[in-house]
Formats: C-alpha cells, structure tokens, sequence
C-alpha cells in the first residue's frame, strides 16, 4: 500500500539549506555592520577627543587658540535654543495632534493636514533655514537673534511632535473616552483630563525625539546666521548666540589637527547631552507609566 | 399638558457660550494650521527670492547650464554641476544603504529573536539619531583617510566620502523602514510558503520581500530625498568645487552645500550670488517633495493593500 | 496496537479499511508551559476525510499544524510523543520538516494566495521543490492548468492566469490555496477550517471538492462546524481541552456519541 518513501533530505533541499543558511549569515552580516560603524564613529570620536575634553573645555568661550578654545558660548547657545524651541513647538504640535486626532472628523481637511504633516517631515533642514532666514531674519526682522533661530528649529521638529503625539493619542483605548463622555464630560474636559494624562509617557518620548533632533541641526542655523565667534554667554531671545553643532561644523572645517580635536571633543559634550536627554526621557515615561498602572 | 412641560428634558444642552471651550478649541484649530501656513510660507519665500534671480538667469539657462561660477567672473549659473554633485552623494549613498539596509530589515523582521531585536533595535536608533555634522567629521577624519590608503589620488574632498558617510547616515532610516514594512506582510503568507516546502530564505527572498516591495521601494525614495537634502555631512566632506564629473575621488559641491557656502561668506542681500540660493532652494524642494509625495502615496497604498 | 484495540472492542470503530500511513501516537504538545494537546493517538485512514472538531481551543489546530511541522515556528511549542508518516517519525531530527511539507498540502483559515500572479501561486511549489526542472515550459503550464481543474477553478481563471491572486473572490483564492497545495502532488492535504472565512455558496463548492478529492489524497479536516464533519468526513475525532474524547466513523459518532461529553458537544449543549 504504502511506496516507501525518503524524507532525509534530498539533494536539492540539501543545497536549498546551505543557501538558507548562508543568507542567514549574510542577513546577520548585514545587521552586524551596522553596528561595527557605530562602534568605529563612537572609536574615532573618542580616540581624537577625549583627550581634549576637560571642565576649561567646557567653561571657555571660543579662541583663535585651538587649546584655548572652548563651547562656553555654544552650550549656552544651544540651552536657551533648546527651550525657545520647546516652548513654541511643545504646545502648537500637541495642540495640533490633539485637534487632529480628537476633534476632526475623517474629512478632507483631516486628510490634506495629514499628507501636508508628512511631506513636512520629509522636507530638507536646510529649506526650513531659507525660511526662517527669510521670514524670521528679515520680514520679521528678528535678526541673527536666539528667537528667530528657536522659530524655525520649531517649525522644523513640529511634524516631529505632532507624529508622534497622534501617536500616543491613538493609544489611549476609546472605552476611556467614553466613559468619561457617559460621566458628562465636554470633548475639551475628556481630552484634558482622560486622554492626555494616559498618553502623557508617549507625549514625552515625542518631545524628547524633537529635541534630540533639535540640539543636533546644523544647517538652519547657519541659515539664519548664527555665528562661529561668540564670546558671550546671551542673556535673552532676542541676543545672537552660537550653538554647538555650529561650533563643531565651525572646528571640523579647519585644516589643523588641534581643531580637529576640539571638534571631537565638542561631538563628545554633544553626545552626552542626548544621552542625558534621551535618559530623562525615558525615566520620564517610565514613572508616568507606573503611575497610570494599577 | 402640565405633565409633559415638567417632563421635558433639554437633552441639546442650551448652547451656552463657553469661552474658555470656545478659546481652546480655537487654539487648537490654529495649531493645526501651522503645519499648513508653513508649506505655505516655505512656497512663497522660495518662490517670492527667486523672481530676481530669474530676472537675470533664464529657468532654462538655470536648469540646463553646465557652468556653475557664481562666484566668479565670468558668472555663470548653470545649477547642472550642482545636481551631478548631488547625484554623486545620492547614488553612492544608495549604493550603500538600500542593500545594507534592507538586509538588516530582514535580519530584524524575519530572523532575529526577541531578545537579539531588543539589543538591535536601539542601537540601530542610535546610529539614526547621532546629528549630521558629527558624520562630517566622520567622513573627514576617519573615511577620507582610510580611502587615501587605496586611493592615492583621492583629495582631501572627494564625493566618495561623502557618498559613504551619507549611505551610513540613511542606513538605519531605510533598515527601520523596511523593518516595518516586512512586518507588515502577514504571518499567514509565511506560513502558506512553509507549507509548501520552502526554507527560511526562500520564505522571505519569495514571499515576504515581493510581498512588501511597494513598501520598500517607497523606504528607498524617501530615504534618497533625505540623502539629496544632507547638507552638513557633504559641506564638509565633499568640498565645494561645482563641476560635472564622474569621478568620485575628486570635489565636487552638492545644491545644500552650495547654499551653506553662499550663506557662510558675507555675500551683501540682493546681490545675484545671494538670490541664487533660493533658485537652488527652490528646485531642492520641488525634487524632494515629489520625491517624499510619491513615496507617502505608494506607502499608504500597500497599508491598505494589507488592510 | 492501541487503534486496533480500539477498532475490535468498541463496535464498528473508525473506518480504517483502506490502511494508513500518517498516524499519531500518544502525542502530547505544550505552548511554554500550557498544554494544548495531551496524549493523543489515532490514525487517518488513506484516502479518507478524518475531521476534527471540538470548541475553540480544544488543541485540533495544534494538532493539524503537528502534523506537518508548522508548529516549528512557534518558539514556545513543544512536543511529545510520535507522528509517524510511512513509519518514520517525522520529529526525527534526520528527518527535514520541507520534505514532510512537500508531501502534505495544507490550507488555512484565511484563504492566502501570495501577492502574485494566479499562475505564480500555483506554480509556487513546483518551481521551489525544482519538480519541472530541465522540461519544457510547458510542462509547468500544464501541471499548473491539472491542479486549477483539480481545484475547480480553471474555467473561471484560464484567461487571466497572469492577473493578481488578490483580483479574486474570497471562495476563488480558498480554492486557488487549494491548487496551490496539491500542486506539490501530494499525499496528504491538511485543511485548517477551510471554510470559516467563506460565505455558504463557497463553502458548499469547497466540500464538493473535497469530496471530490477524497480519491485520490488523505484529508484531515480541521472544523467548528459539525453539520460540515458530517457532510464530508468519514471519520471524526472530537477534542476537548486537548484530550481526544472520540474518535470513530463519522456516522457513528453523530448518531451513537460514546461519551456523553461527545453527545453533550454534538446536541449543542456547550461550545
């Protein structure tokens, strides 16, 4: 009845197999190069910087000396740019978000918003520096000033937020929404009382993404003309200021090796600052997370 | 009658006038219109620039030209040399990052176990969110060198650094998009070429990657118009010497590190150099937007295609 | 043999006439720690509809997917116990779970055709097990046209074979998935609810078919629906909670249930 059969693998599937394998080995390969660049950036970066890197690194202002020289300026350039910038895209991205995701219905303005959002996010950093040189710089005559640069570094993590906030907001389960509605609340009581609290951790980690994306752009500012030189610390929006990717750009342009180095020490205050960032980031969403559980 | 008038019941709320509602729901409104006045104003400011530019320069002259000498007499403002320098960093770029990063998509996607995905994952994120100029020094410092060892002709300038430093620099973008578009394949059509006797590779190379192709190719568009849009990275490691070349070990200047250039000298406003940046300006934005509308059409259509 | 004591003890028994060569031999399979499927043993009778039924989660879907090693996939699972085809247990590590899938065609619960052209989904196997390797073209074009007639499909797609699986109807691609895994010539065909997806007229060109395919392959039938174990298997297996609870010919078990739990199942009392 039964023919006798083989099902040890036949020649062909022998071969069949070898490729599998060797494509597994080639998909590992390729993932594993991924992570032999990070580690060779993280090597030069270290290897040329960290020599350099010391607290009068950090605490002096910019030197035609390269072992003078410091990110005094740029620091304090890129903290008051960092919450200029928060400050503005924070609320108008979760706000648009909140409008998007809660209050419009799924009509054609919804949808031109959409499709407009994501070519937004596709669009060159450098355009957004045309524009805000444009706009801010001159038609509004903001000047080579802090404001102006925080403006359009708003603009251009706003699609940021707003992604990642409607994001977060779809999360949150409809059965909440409707029962804060079966309770009498207003939409606006929902949103503000319900929704946002449970998407808060969500929120926070889109923030945190726009401002890790935010502290590294160098193409804007140097649109709008934030300078190489400064040796003052500004002390309000409308000052000039230099922030530190322009002062590394500014360093790494430079023929000499002890510039170099102070470019990557200045890459090394970089990366730690979004690792700081990205740490408060998540310990953020952590607690708010643990809040919300039971 | 008495009755129903005690019964009756306001269930439509007397539209009261509530301001603080009124004022935020208008709030709302507003923000979400930022995002559209912004198109608009990046529309009208490139536009609005670049009218005295194309008083001097014809648009054909511009598009067509094969000079590009702003700087110099005599002036010429040929935008092809910029775009054959663009093309460089783009197609090199490609060359590296479309096949890495696919592959590791499928390593993410289709091979690797939770726990090798968890250790993956970030650290791939981590490569994507390390700022552009930090690549530039990169390229400068570490590529540029390495490739002078092979190459001995190779300046210190060269599209070939730039071009890698770039590929490395979408990498992690295409990986986690394609990552994302392989996992949207269902597990049933896996299971469907399991059935039929297919290996792991087989599964994926056959079914899953065919199955996702839209999606991939959509990953691969929007990452070129990131790489046509880099600026930091080739400003520094590409030079700044417009010329129609094929040669990748020698400078060549893209469009973005053209504008960064114009806008790092003191050239005086209204002079043509300085209105040429928004000529530039503007065709950046035009390739990349069409390039990010074609890709965001064919990705929303293969969502839906899997529902 | 526990099948044949069974057979001799209890009355008529599963019709096991025509012989077996795929059966199942105190096989127990767990997800991680939670178990699915305890201690089963029966045999599929060659050239023979064996359903399974049973509530959902009673463990018939693991046990089908044992069958022809699908469950390899999932990490979790694990199995105890034997599966043997013409003798050999397929869990054998020399044993290579394509050539057991090669001889054992399944169809899902979703109908799935790849994102391919009608042809390319039927042709999938052949050209993967390289079965027209070194022939004709046409050699596949014809094998491809046996399998759609096979599955009835043929007339309804012979003049846009090169059009999308997806242009199809629901019941079309089931009966496209169909083709697709007989193509392979197989022994076995593996039917995980066929139907569940389809609306009536569907399902009842399904069953047809599978009647109809009876001759010349052995079919296990995964099913919710008992009317459908009735209509087109000749034995049944009921699963409950991962034991099986029955197992005889399918007249037998829907008129004279020898457990109660059977009876309590098939009178619609639970699941």
């Amino acid at each position: 009845m039964s023919r006798p059969i083989d099902l040890t693998p036949s020649p062909a599937l022998v071969v069949r197999r070898r490729r599998d394998r060797l494509f597994h080995a080639f998909a590992f390969a390729g993932a594993l190069l991924c992570l032999v660049v990070l580690a060779l950036l993280l090597f030069d970066i270290v290897s040329t910087g960290a020599a350099r890197l010391s607290w009068e690194f950090i605490n002096s202002f910019p030197s035609r000396f390269a072992d003078r020289a410091g990110v005094r300026a740029a620091l304090w350039g890129s903290a008051w740019l960092m919450i200029v910038t928060m400050a503005i895209a924070g609320p108008i991205g979760v706000a648009a978000a909140i409008y998007l995701e809660e209050f419009t219905r799924r009509g054609r303005l919804a949808a031109i918003l959409e499709i407009n959002i994501s070519n937004l996010a596709g669009v060159p950093s450098i355009i957004y520096g045309i524009l805000g040189l444009a706009f801010f710089v001159r038609w509004l005559a903001l000047g080579r000033s802090i404001l102006a640069g925080a403006l359009t570094m708003a603009l251009l993590v706003l699609p940021v937020v707003i992604i990642a906030t409607r994001e977060a907001l779809r999360a949150v389960p409809g059965s909440l929404r409707a029962a804060s509605f079966a309770l009498g609340a207003s939409p606006l009581q929902t949103v503000l009382r319900v929704v946002l609290p449970s998407a808060m951790p969500g929120i926070v980690t889109g923030l945190i993404l726009a401002l890790s994306r935010a502290i590294g752009e160098t193409a804007p500012l140097i649109m709008i003309g934030a300078l190489t030189y400064v040796a003052f610390v500004p002390q309000g929006p409308m000052d000039s200021f230099t922030a530190l990717p322009i002062q590394i750009f500014d360093w790494a342009s430079r023929p000499q090796a002890a510039f170099q180095q102070n470019a990557a020490a200045g890459i090394l205050v970089l990366l730690a600052l979004l690792l700081v960032m990205n740490s408060i980031g998540i310990l953020i969403r952590q607690r708010a997370s643990r809040k919300l559980q039971p | 009658m008495s009755l129903s008038t005690t019964q009756r019941i306001p269930l439509r709320s007397e539209q009261k006038f509530r301001p603080v509602e009124f004022s935020a729901l208008a709030f709302l409104r507003a923000s979400a219109l930022v995002s559209i006045v912004t198109t608009l104003a990046i529309v009208v400011v490139l536009v609005y620039e670049s009218i005295p530019f194309f008083r001097h320069v014809s648009p054909w002259e511009f598009l067509l030209g094969t000079q590009w000498t702003p700087l110099l007499e005599p002036r010429a403002f040929g935008v092809l040399p910029l775009v054959v320098g663009t093309l460089h960093v783009v197609i090199g770029a490609g060359l590296i990052a479309l096949p890495l990063g696919l592959l590791t998509g499928i390593f993410l996607s289709e091979y690797a176990g939770p726990r090798t995905r968890a250790l993956l994952k970030p650290l791939v994120e981590v490569l994507a969110g390390i700022p552009t100029v930090v690549y530039g020094f990169f390229a400068l410092t570490f590529v540029t060198p390495i490739l002078q060892r092979f190459f001995p002709s190779i300046g210190l300038f060269n599209s070939l650094s730039a071009s890698i430093v770039v590929g490395i620099m979408i990498l992690p973008f295409v990986a986690s998009l394609c990552e994302d578009t392989l996992r949207a394949v269902p597990r049933s059509l896996r299971d469907g070429a399991y059935a039929l006797g297919a290996t792991k590779a087989e599964v994926t190379l056959k079914v899953v990657v065919p199955g996702a192709l839209s999606g991939v190719l959509a990953s691969f568009i929007l990452a070129l118009s990131r790489a046509i849009g880099e600026t930091m990275a080739v400003t520094l490691a590409a030079g700044s010497t417009p010329k129609l070349t094929a040669n990748v070990l020698e400078s060549i200047q893209t469009m973005t590190a053209y504008i960064v250039q114009v806008s790092l000298g003191d050239t005086p406003r209204g002079t043509i150099e300085y209105q040429s940046i928004f000529a530039v300006g503007l065709l950046l934005f035009l390739v990349t937007l069409a390039l990010n509308i074609a890709s965001n059409r064919i990705l929303k259509r293969f969502r839906e295609h899997y529902e | 043999m526990k099948i044949e004591a069974l057979r001799t003890s209890q009355g008529a028994g599963p019709d096991l006439a025509t012989g077996s060569t795929l059966e199942v031999r105190g096989c127990s399979i767990r997800y991680g720690d939670k178990p699915a499927v305890n201690d089963v043993t029966l045999a599929f009778a060659l050239h023979r509809v064996t359903a399974l039924i049973g509530p959902s989660g009673c463990g018939k879907s693991t046990l089908l997917r044992a069958l022809n090693r699908m469950n390899d996939h999932i990490q979790s699972c694990r199995l105890e116990g034997q599966v043997l085809y013409h003798g050999q247990d397929i869990y054998d590590p020399a044993i290579d779970a394509a050539e057991v899938r090669k001889r054992m065609g399944m169809v899902f619960q979703k109908p799935n055709p790849f994102p391919k052209s009608i042809f390319d989904n039927v042709a999938f196997g052949p050209r993967l097990n390289g079965t027209f390797r070194g022939q004709a073209r046409q050699a596949l074009a014809d094998h491809v046209e046996k399998c759609l007639r096979a599955a009835g499909l043929w007339e309804e797609v012979k003049d846009r074979l090169r059009d999308s699986a997806l242009s199809l109807s629901g019941g079309q691609q089931q009966r496209l998935c169909i083709a697709r895994a007989i193509a392979n010539d197989p022994e076995v065909l593996l039917m995980d609810e066929p139907c569940s997806a389809l609306d009536p007229i569907s399902t009842a060109r399904i069953e047809e078919l599978i009647l109809d395919m009876r001759e010349n392959y052995t079919i296990v039938i995964v099913t919710h629906n008992m009317e459908q174990a009735a209509r087109v298997s000749d034995n049944t297996g009921f699963l409950l909670s991962g034991d099986l609870v029955e197992f005889n010919n399918t007249a037998d078990l829907f008129s004279r249930p020898r457990s109660k739990k059977t009876e309590d199942y098939i009178t619609g009392r639970f699941g």
